[in-house]
């Protein structure tokens, strides 16, 4: 089974990189983006009935740093 | 005084560290001690994280770092009160393992800074600062691309309430919050900061101004 982890920069963090890259489709003449986030996508290539829970907790103790970042866990 | 410097892989400023302390504590009391060891040595005063680039900055800088097994210990020591200085990626390690509080993100103008700033001591309440005068200017060398201090405000006010922020920038270079350069613990024996005092130690570094903080650590044992 696979799971995929999604983190993002919490909501009022700013992200310095995000806004790099918005300016930098402005430049392209992209017109309309009005923000970008920047964030991770980490695949886990889990071992047959590992639980949601066992993935959330390696997103709190070393995927996220949960003081500046936000994560989704997709299972799939 | 005995003091261990912790060596990770990609660590850069171990041996600037160690020179530091040496210089205060004498040559034989300084140890270097490898990220894989379980153990620090018996009969420690302080633990040094020094700044460096800890196994390549892989998924956040200094989360790597902050899961060896020497982490684990240093926690440990300075749960029983032994003193941390951790310095550049040492402030990064340190926030990781949650000794102290608030994250380093990429800076605010995303470049690499690299130049000698002035910081202001801002307290002197401290075994790190108390060699120094309260709002003394000091110039130490920053070295990085993680150095913009994030806490949330709740973080903020209670660390400027609790009189724990030990610098700020007079010139902000990367974007931390309120100016925050470096950080005290609860019991004010650990200290993140993302200037590198080590290397203002000797006439030959330009200045000379890191070198109270290493005098003060010795002060600060000889009363212990």
């Amino acid at each position: 089974m696979k799971a995929r982890v999604y983190v993002m920069l919490k909501d009022g963090v700013l992200d310095p990189q995000g806004e790099a890259v918005r300016h930098a489709l402005g430049t392209l003449g992209f017109g309309g983006v009005e923000g970008v986030r920047q964030g991770k996508v980490i695949e886990l290539d889990l071992a047959e009935g590992t639980s949601e829970e066992a993935v959330k907790e390696m997103c709190e103790k070393l995927l996220a740093n949960t003081v500046i970042e936000r994560y989704d866990v997709e299972i799939a | 005084m005995r003091a261990a410097v912790i060596q990770f892989p990609g660590s850069n400023c171990d041996r600037d560290m160690a020179v530091a302390l040496k210089q205060v504590a004498g040559n034989g009391q300084v140890e270097t001690v490898w990220h894989k060891d379980h153990d620090l040595p018996d009969g420690l005063d302080i633990v040094a994280v020094p700044g460096g680039f800890s196994f390549g900055d892989y998924l956040r800088c200094g989360a790597i770092a902050a899961q060896s097994p020497i982490a684990r210990a240093i926690v440990d020591f300075a749960k029983r009160g032994g003193y941390v200085l951790g310095v550049c990626n040492g402030f990064q390690v340190l926030t990781e393992t949650g000794l102290l509080p608030g994250a380093l993100m990429r800076n605010a103008n995303l470049k690499f800074v690299c130049k000698p700033v002035a910081l202001t001591v801002e307290t002197t309440d401290s075994g790190f600062t108390s060699g120094y005068g309260k709002g003394q200017v000091v110039t130490y060398p920053v070295a990085h691309h993680d150095g913009n201090y994030f806490a949330d405000d709740d973080m903020i006010a209670r660390l400027n309430a609790e009189d724990r922020v030990a610098f700020r920038y007079v010139d902000n270079p990367n974007g931390s919050r309120d100016d925050i350069a470096g950080i005290l613990s609860e019991n004010r024996r650990v200290l993140g900061l993302m200037p590198h005092p080590e290397r203002a130690l000797e006439t030959a570094h330009g200045n000379t101004d890191g070198a109270v903080v290493f005098r003060s650590l010795l002060d600060a044992m000889a009363i212990a």
